[in-house]
């Protein structure tokens, strides 16, 4: 307690002492112009929602993802239709299950390949990209031209191959989108860091004897951020999509467990059959989770990026 | 030019070698094969298969045999799954109809997504602008996988204006719908690329000194912006080749076209690697290919690199 | 206000006033609102008249320019009234501007790289004009083209348009620029900041050039700058602007030798000058210590060159057998035109490049063996000051955290207070106030972040400190008080200091003896005074007679000193031979050219005699 309140003191006393104005970093900026962008916060009110239907919608339903109604299984376009009396909010699908908890379960799913997906690419990508920019020479060349091989063949193939290859789960499926994801990533941190290191305060910190190390972690690095979240944002609808996609495919993750693909996939499937619900939920989450996030990284770019209106 | 094209066409065989090999040892190092079934086969019938399929050679053996056999003769071996096809016929078959609907989601993309962007941007900041914009997002949100249903769901099932799938010689009426299900979220991003790349160009020192010379502003969009403008898009063609290609995995079982894609999944689906591996090489080269001509339109429009 | 407008229409000019701008106003509509970049300008140039309008960046002398023309960025709107040959032009519709833009009024920017467009050939770009104008087929205009392109002294004009624009040299596109513009043979030519991305010896060919366009076709010139050097050679009369109004306006003669205003006379007095008798150095040589000696130092590198089928490395040599040593106390100057291999002389003294060959020793002990640690001990006593005050600092830190890197990783030992109080102390001491210690780049001004970067090379009080270019980024009365700052830090600390600089006024009045370097090798060394006054070398004097001097009287008596020929390239190995032909031209290829010494601490290249160079 004592020792807390000493520091504090101190630290009251520095800041009355240097009381100079608080500089606008340029972060603070960004956020400043990011603020105004009206359409851009909608969407962030917009997909926060969907994230706390996911994580409290639950608490709502009253049938669990593999429980099957019986009392529709026989006639579900006209049984199983979204009606808040049977407790089907959304309907059911084919199989008499509750689409609410499905659809409530693949989009969770989906967000997590697309959150774990693109932390994978960040620190993947970022690494690789920062050590053949800053390295440049022999290491730059044959690092990147790994990247170029691996970008000549259609990303979503190759996780398609390495689900075959290695089985199809759950976590070979993050796996394999992480290991690919970062391709993106890494030509672009590259691109910036050739930038940076030729700029003159990189070299007035090598004349002030910072070690290569610290100018790396302290100048080049914080100078990526903008860029790197910008296409973090990007690269978030890109994996949901990969992910969709190959469970449309019906190549991805496994039943009881499913992804937005696939329930999209299976109501496209039954869509002659007048149970157009079963495509239409699934859809308009998909639709809903993309659209904001483009329109978010649209407007992360405008706020980090302002010449690039 | 010539020799820059021949420069690069060099630099891009050792990339395909490394596909090559890499996808042959990802094959063969997997788990399970196409005779690995539930019930075991006796040891004696699966060496014997095997062995017809050349499998019990050594790896480096497989794998010289594989290459030379590719390079002299585009011989991608037999199906392990089909037993009386060929990879080559697999592909001499799909291919013509991938590419062609291919190409033409390509060309519609391009022209559409530029024309869209370059008016969107000659209307900066007015209603045309924003519409342009968040039309633009709104269609890189609609994958093919979305298109694909909506459009059966409207153009076949209520207003039955449009075949629901089906290839019958590439006519018209099966070509629409997955062209624009393939193209529409490419429309939308070629619409943004091009829309900043020509404010950024519209904002030059150059085009300033255009005005100044009292140029027409039809003339300053087609002689000097238009170039320049379109650099960024070309270095997009690449990516939008890639994604083209896998989308044709899911057109070809979608509206059943039958073009390649389909024998991917189903070789996926039932681990014929020959063909997996096949299809995979191929997808390379051209994207390879692809890439090469891109950079090739890339040094026609900028002079700088023209060399 | 409408009806006043009307009637000054009426009133017949007793000058007969080509362009006539009169209470123009120029506002911009930003996202911090709405922001006055012109307020209340009026001028006119009159039939054959160079008008030369002053300003340091943001006076919004080119501003009112493009507004005047139509040209402003979208943001932007323009009032007030703006006349060429008595018609109102001022926000006219865009046909009607088109026919008197390139027609009736040609304009040339600064940048004539980025100013030409990219992707198409020198000869369509100036054959649109003429099309446009004239309804000239190509063909037609060819002769015409190539006529102008002669007349502007390009030469084999028929090959440059097939040309591209970035395969000329910078003055080349100038030219092109200037060219292009008198197409049509305008009664009125806005030349924006012509010269200012251009070196000294092209930019007093293109301000000929300008000044025979203006006495052989009687074109009027405007001409914006902030160079009162160019005014002096060029204008009839004078107008300065200052934060979008006019402080003062008169004739040429008027305002350099009794200007009323005391803002021009800031700026005059700003200016350094080559001719100025204070630039006599009090250093004596011989009483300090020698601290630096850089001993025959080449640098080579590798440049890419492609065509065929194989990209080929060829060796370029920035800096060719560069020798010289500095003292304690002691100003060098190291002064050169863009490329000659001044900055990578700089880098490579602080070990910032690697050297090919040659020696560079601090104290005694050479640089080059040194391991990692010992090198950057080293470093603690030798700093850099750059060119691009923002580039030059990390955007992201605020500037007391740049100015306390040095202090971080030489001084571990000091608390975070213990910091602070340095690095107060070190802003009060660069004359920037303390209220700005948690500031970003970004929120300052260029002449504030480069007291910054002195503040951060100065913090570990190095012995010496090397200016690259460290002023030349800066308005003319900011660069006047960074040199007085570094001058009154070096005589405090007692630094010694290399100053490099392309701007041989500057270098001049900082330096005490002064190098001047040409395609990598030292053509001159000598004492300021001896340099300034007395040059030995060709490319010395021309360099030096190019340097326009703000004194009108002075200015136009000077004779020039041209020399016969374009720059060889650098990978050229004959280029060193460029002042000594008779050595080349003898077929026998001898040494490259030596230093001579002349005088006392005096040495010059071996040249062939002055008369037989000159053009």
């Amino acid at each position: 307690m004592l020792g807390r309140s000493s520091k504090a003191a101190k630290v009251a006393e520095e800041l009355s002492h240097y009381g100079g104005v608080r500089g606008r970093s340029l972060a603070r900026d960004a956020l400043q112009r990011f603020l105004s962008n009206k359409a851009a916060i909608f969407c962030v009110f917009f997909l926060a929602a969907i994230v706390l239907f996911v994580l409290f919608g639950p608490a709502l339903a009253k049938w669990n993802n593999e429980e099957i109604d019986w009392a529709v299984l026989g006639d579900i376009a006209a049984q199983g239709m979204p009606s808040v009396q049977s407790g089907h909010y959304f309907g059911t699908d084919e199989l008499g299950r509750d689409l609410y908890s499905r659809t409530i379960q693949a989009t969770g799913t989906s967000l997590m390949v697309g959150l774990i997906g693109t932390a994978m690419a960040l620190v993947v990508g970022t690494t690789w990209g920062v050590t053949a920019g800053y390295l440049g020479g022999r290491v730059d060349s044959i690092m990147m031209r790994i990247v170029d091989i691996l970008y000549s063949v259609p990303i979503t193939l190759v996780v398609i191959l390495i689900l075959v290859v290695a089985g199809r789960s759950f976590t070979t499926l993050f796996i394999a989108l992480g290991s690919v994801s970062w391709l993106t990533m890494s030509r672009i941190v590259r691109a910036q860091t050739l930038a940076l290191k030729n700029r003159e305060f990189i070299e007035a910190a090598r004349a002030g004897g910072v070690s290569e190390l610290m100018i790396v972690v302290r100048h080049i690095i914080p100078n990526l951020l903008g860029v790197l979240i910008v296409y973090a944002s990007l690269l978030v609808p890109d994996l949901i999509f990969a992910e969709s996609f190959i469970s449309f495919l019906g190549l991805g993750i496994s039943e009881p467990y499913t992804s937005l693909g696939a329930l999209i996939s299976e109501g496209a499937g039954t869509m002659g059959y007048g149970t157009l619900w079963q495509l239409l939920v699934p859809l308009f989450f998909y639709v809903s989770i993309t659209f904001t996030m483009f329109f978010i990284g649209d407007g992360l770019r405008d706020a980090l990026d302002p010449k690039d209106r | 030019m010539l020799a820059y094209t021949i420069r690069r066409l060099a630099g891009s065989i050792p990339t395909i070698l490394v596909l090559i090999v890499a996808s042959f040892f990802l094959m063969r190092l997997a788990p399970g094969g196409p005779f690995t079934s539930e019930r075991p086969l006796p040891p004696e019938v699966l060496a014997n298969i095997e062995a017809r399929y050349g499998l019990d050679q050594p790896l480096w053996k497989q794998l010289w045999d594989y290459l030379l056999n590719i390079i002299l003769r585009f011989d991608f071996g037999p199906s392990l799954v089909f037993k009386d096809r060929d990879v080559s016929d697999i592909i001499s078959q799909g291919l013509p109809i991938t590419l062609t609907y291919g190409l033409l989601t390509f060309v519609v993309a391009t022209v559409v997504g530029v024309s869209l962007g370059v008016y969107a941007a000659m209307h900066h900041n007015t209603w045309v602008d924003y519409l342009a914009v968040s039309l633009g997002i709104f269609a890189q949100s609609l994958p093919n996988f979305i298109m694909g249903p909506v459009l059966i769901l409207i153009f076949t099932l209520w207003l039955g204006w449009l075949p629901g799938g089906g290839w019958n010689g590439g006519q018209w009426p099966y070509l629409i719908m997955p062209v624009i299900a393939l193209s529409t979220s490419y429309i939308g991003s070629i619409t943004r690329i091009t829309r900043s790349a020509m404010l950024e160009v519209l904002n030059s020192n150059y085009v300033r000194t255009a005005r100044a010379k009292g140029l027409s502003e039809r003339s300053i969009i087609w002689r000097h912006t238009l170039k320049p403008t379109l650099l960024p898009v070309v270095s997009y063609l690449g990516p939008v080749f890639v994604y083209v290609v896998t989308g044709s995995v899911f057109v070809d079982i979608y509206f059943s076209t039958g073009g390649l894609g389909q024998y991917f999944v189903s070789a996926a689906l039932t681990r014929d690697y020959s063909v997996l591996l096949g299809i995979t090489i191929l997808y390379g080269v051209l994207t390879v290919i692809v890439n090469l001509l891109t950079d090739l339109a890339y040094a026609w429009l900028d002079p700088k690199i023209r060399l | 206000m409408v009806y006043v407008m009307h009637s000054t229409r009426k009133i017949a000019n007793p000058v007969m006033s080509v362009f006539t701008i009169e209470n123009l106003r120029v506002t911009f509509d930003t996202t911090d609102g709405v922001v006055e970049a012109v307020k209340d300008i009026s001028l006119n140039v009159a039939e054959g008249e160079c008008l030369g309008i002053v300003g340091e960046s943001g006076s919004g002398k080119s501003q009112t320019f493009l507004a005047a023309l139509g040209l402003l960025a979208v943001n932007g709107s323009a009032s007030g009234s703006v006349r060429l040959c008595g018609q109102e032009i001022l926000n006219a519709s865009r046909i009607d501007l088109n026919q008197l833009r390139g027609n009736d009024v040609g304009m040339i920017f600064q940048d004539p790289l980025t100013a030409l467009t990219p992707h198409l050939r020198i000869g369509q770009q100036m054959a649109e004009v003429l099309k446009a104008h004239r309804g000239m087929s190509n063909r037609q205009s060819r002769q015409l083209c190539l006529a102008w392109l002669d007349r502007v002294r390009i030469p084999d004009a028929a090959a440059r348009l097939k040309q591209y624009p970035h395969e000329l040299s910078g003055g080349m596109r100038q030219r092109v620029m200037i060219a292009m513009a008198m197409l049509c043979e305008p009664k009125l030519l806005i030349a924006d900041e012509p010269t200012t991305a251009l070196d000294v010896t092209v930019q007093a060919d293109i301000l000929d050039l300008m000044s025979e366009m203006q006495h052989q076709h009687g074109t009027a010139i405007a001409l914006v700058t902030h160079d009162m050097g160019v005014v002096a050679r060029l204008c009839d009369r004078v107008q300065v602007m200052r934060s979008g109004e006019c402080v003062e306006r008169g004739s040429v003669e008027q305002i350099f030798a009794a200007s009323q205003n005391a803002y021009t006379r800031s700026l005059l007095e700003a200016m350094p000058r080559l001719d100025s008798e204070l630039n006599r150095s009090s250093f004596k040589a011989g009483a300090a210590k020698q601290v630096l000696d850089v001993q025959d130092i080449k640098i080579d590198f590798a440049v890419k060159s492609s065509g065929g089928l194989f990209a080929r490395r060829t060796l370029l040599r920035a800096v060719d057998g560069v020798s010289f040593d500095l003292h304690e106390g002691e100003t060098l100057g190291i002064v050169g035109e863009s490329g000659c291999g001044k900055s990578t002389l700089a880098r490579a003294v602080l070990q910032l490049l690697k050297t090919t060959s040659g020696n560079v020793a601090w104290l005694g002990t050479n640089l080059q063996q040194l391991d990692k640690q010992a090198l950057k001990a080293a470093r603690r006593d030798m700093q850099i000051v750059f060119q691009d005050p923002f580039a030059s600092l990390d955007p992201r830190m605020t500037i007391a955290d740049s100015i306390a890197e040095p202090l971080r990783t030489y001084r571990s030992e000091l608390s975070r207070r213990e910091i602070r109080q340095c690095v107060g102390d070190m802003m009060q001491r660069v004359g920037l106030e303390p209220q700005l210690i948690n500031r970003y780049p970004h929120e300052l001004s260029g002449g504030q972040n480069q007291r910054v970067g002195i503040a951060r090379a100065m913090i570990n009080r190095p012995r010496m400190i090397v200016c690259d270019e460290a002023v030349s980024a800066l308005d003319v009365s900011v660069q006047a008080q960074i040199m007085d700052l570094l001058k009154d830090l070096q005589a405090e600390y007692g630094l010694s200091m290399l100053f490099i600089s392309h701007d041989l006024s500057v270098v001049g009045e900082m330096s005490d003896r002064i190098m001047v370097i040409y395609m990598g090798r030292v053509v001159e060394l000598g004492r300021s005074e001896v340099i300034c006054q007395h040059p030995g070398h060709p490319y010395t004097q021309a360099l030096i007679s190019a340097v326009p001097i703000p004194d009108p009287r002075v200015e136009r008596n000077r004779e020039r000193i041209r020399l016969a020929g374009e720059l060889p390239s650098a990978i050229d190995p004959d280029s060193a031979f460029r002042f000594l032909p008779s050595r080349l031209s003898a077929k026998v290829i001898g040494d490259p050219p030596q230093l001579q010494q002349v005088g006392e601490g005096h040495f010059v290249a071996e040249h062939d005699p002055v008369d037989s160079l000159l053009a």
